[in-house]
């Protein structure tokens, strides 16, 4: 703010003595020249009379020649007086609005509401920095869940575009270089309230400065951060980076777990699909010889996976040396006929568009299904703005990285649970996932699955928490009850708990106890969750539930329930349960 | 020879002896205060402020403050002398005018602190 108002002043410093001048002129000539009143009499006017006459001309109002009319030495002057505090006032109003329209000035005007804004921040907030494809994710999914964030990014266009968007709550947005410190800071880098630093820029170096400034300054903050690069991966892991996503690493990763463990796959899918996404049909993908096109970072990612997984590839890539592509590698781009017969794609089961450019990707999605209409297609998509092509191409799956990332980063951050989750998801057989996969495809209507977390504490499940502080039981089974009819259980599947000492379990049975300080994932359809707590947060649901009769609410029913039957143990009755 | 601090020190000192030309002479009498003198002591108190804006160093600030204060005095006593001799019957009694002068008297020790900052500021800056 002071910057501002210095530079403000500064600016107008000349304009201001001009003014001030013109009028001191004006206001004395006004007060020495002759004038004469109504009886004809000599006279002249005051400082008070002069300044006020001056007052009303220089800002064109013009209520004429006061208190009497004017002799003509007084007209000559009022003439010079007129043009020179006119034009000083243009000449003052001019200097303002230069100086607000100036582009310096407007950058500071900018960065100090931002700093402001960051500053009055209350509530524990996210900043993203980088607000691309992945940012722009992060950052509505964010606001949908009700997490706040702040973004910084370079381009000016990409934080408009975020005024825009109607987002539900306000997201404060920087134009700024984000390897500056004082930009961090600017952002609230070492306000308590915040809560990760979220570095999802299209460079990896830029990436890599942010999360070593935010390392170096306050240690204790989470930092997730894009990386691209292998060796830049590890160099940002070196300094204790807490996430670090690879988008190729992550895809290649899925993609040959659905070569490996069809079911897993689809659990991850559901685990990780956003928020009220369309529930994707799932394909197999064949085993066969696939044609990859294009051998940069994302080609060799999936290349390297399949290979592991004892599938043969053939490449395509325009430039063999630069990539260092295998030998046996086709050149050429893959957008025409010829490379693609070369590559054999008459035989080949599977093809992967995988260049940086979305043009490209089309042309050989397009090229490859007039040769061979069976093939299985993976897309890559760069550009999340070409989502309309990309379905129209009918590719079996489409991949876009910057998506990838943001989902990423969304579920790191909304449920934690789901990493742990996921981990041990991973070490677990095929059998296994395919139990998990007919369970919650029994209880799913045609929506993807939503997760939540339900942690049992004062603050979000107070009703169980009272229950086990009397010493009675609550199981998960009471939980997944419903509670408008108590004899069906809600359209959901526990899938992981942790308990207060961290001890995990896989798919908890209905009869687990809970316990303060567990955490509890479900995944099932979203009202099952709305239900679940209201079960969580309200005594006399849980009541019922846990015993099957409605308990009496008000003290005075309580007191002649407890008349009625003397001596016996009331079962609706949560006080007494602990015997 | 810096023409801007010329400039500066021109219009801050000139504050000063126009303010201190017009509070000398008796309190109470008109005749020793001229109104020509109030005027030109209250346009060059204003341009004196306005070259002191934007001056972030701390002895700029406080230039700037002293200089404001001088300005609040001479319009105070601006708007005194313009009620007594326009707005009321009684006119430029004594008792007004000694008001108007004591009010221009606290500019005038405000303007004294901006010449003794200036001068100190001038005299450090040779060493």
């Amino acid at each position: 703010m002071h910057n501002l108002l210095y530079l403000l002043l500064r600016r107008m410093r000349t304009p201001l003595i001009v003014v001030i001048l013109a009028y001191a002129i004006s206001i004395l000539g006004m007060v020495l020249i002759p004038g004469m009143d109504d009886q004809g009499n000599p006279w002249r006017m005051s400082f008070f009379h002069a300044f006020y006459f001056v007052s009303f001309m220089g800002s064109t109002i013009g209520f004429g020649e006061i208190p009497y009319p004017f002799t003509d030495p007084q007209r000559i002057w009022t003439t010079v007086a007129m043009y020179m505090t006119v034009i000083s006032w243009l000449y003052a109003i001019g200097s303002l609005f230069s100086v607000l329209q100036d582009p310096a000035f407007k950058r500071i005007l900018a960065f100090t509401t931002f700093s402001r804004e960051v500053k009055a921040m209350r509530e524990p907030f996210y900043m993203v920095c980088g607000m691309g494809g992945a940012g722009k994710l992060v950052v509505s999914e964010l606001a949908a869940h009700d997490i706040r964030s702040v973004v910084v990014d370079r381009d000016q266009t990409k934080i408009q575009t975020l005024r825009l968007e109607e987002l539900p709550i306000h997201v404060p947005g920087l134009t700024g270089d984000v390897t500056d410190t004082s930009t961090l800071l600017a952002a609230g880098l070492e306000k308590t309230q915040c809560r990760g630093v979220i570095a999802l820029t299209g460079s990896d170096q830029i990436n890599l400065t942010i999360a070593i400034t935010s390392k170096l300054l306050v240690p204790e903050r989470t930092v997730i951060c894009r990386a691209e690069d292998h060796d830049n991966q590890a160099n940002i892991a070196s300094f204790g980076t807490d996430y670090i996503i690879n988008p190729y690493d992550a895809f290649a990763k899925r993609f040959a777990m659905m070569f490996q463990s069809p079911s897993m796959y689809l659990v991850y899918e559901w685990m990780t699909s956003m928020h009220e996404a369309p529930l994707s049909e799932f394909a197999a993908p064949p085993r066969g010889t696939w044609i990859v096109c294009g051998f940069g970072r994302f080609g060799k990612a999936v290349q390297q996976s399949l290979s592991f997984k004892g599938i043969q590839t053939v490449i395509i890539e325009a430039d063999i040396e630069g990539t260092e592509a295998p030998e046996g590698t086709i050149e050429g781009r893959g957008t025409e006929a010829i490379t693609l017969h070369e590559a054999g794609i008459e035989q080949a089961v599977g093809l992967i568009a995988g260049t940086d450019d979305d043009a490209n990707n089309l042309s050989i999605i397009m090229t490859a299904k007039k040769l061979n209409k069976d093939l299985f297609i993976v897309a890559r998509q760069n550009l999340s703005t070409n989502d309309t092509l990309f379905s129209a191409a009918n590719s079996d799956i489409a991949i876009n990285p910057g998506r990838l990332i943001g989902q990423r980063v969304v579920d790191l951050i909304t449920t934690p649970l789901l990493a742990d989750f996921l981990r041990m998801a991973r070490e677990q057989k095929e059998d296994w996932a395919n139990v998990l996969v007919s369970r919650v495809v029994g209880v799913l209507t045609d929506k993807p699955p939503e997760s939540w977390v339900i942690t049992i504490s004062t603050k979000e499940t107070p009703a169980i928490v009272h229950l086990l502080r009397k010493g009675a039981t609550v199981t998960l089974g009471s939980l997944q009850t419903d509670p408008r009819d108590i004899t069906t259980s809600l359209p959901c599947v526990a899938l992981y708990l942790k308990d207060a000492d961290h001890n995990e379990e896989l798919l908890p049975e209905n009869d687990k106890r809970l316990d303060i300080g567990d955490q509890l994932l479900i995944c099932g359809q979203p009202d099952a969750e709305t239900h679940m707590r209201w079960t969580a947060q309200n005594l006399h649901a849980l009541n019922y539930i846990c015993s099957g009769s409605d308990s009496p609410s008000g003290s005075l029913w309580r007191l002649l329930g407890q008349r009625k039957q003397p001596g016996t143990k009331s079962p609706g009755m949560a006080r007494d349960m602990q015997d | 020879m810096n023409l801007e601090k010329v400039i500066f020190a021109f219009f801050i000192v000139l504050a000063l002896t126009l303010n201190f030309g017009f509070f000398i002479g008796d309190m109470d009498d008109p005749n020793h205060h001229n109104v020509y003198e109030l005027f030109a002591a209250l346009v060059v108190s204003l341009i004196a402020t306005i070259m002191k804006f934007g001056d972030r160093a701390h002895i700029g600030a406080v230039l700037l403050a002293t200089s404001l204060v001088a300005d609040l005095q001479l319009i105070a006593a601006v708007i005194v002398w313009t009620m007594a001799v326009h707005a009321s019957d009684a006119g430029l009694t004594p008792s007004i005018m000694s008001s108007i002068v004591s009010l221009s008297g606290g500019a005038l020790l405000a303007n004294i602190t901006s010449v003794v900052i200036l001068v100190t500021e001038t005299v450090m800056f040779r060493r």
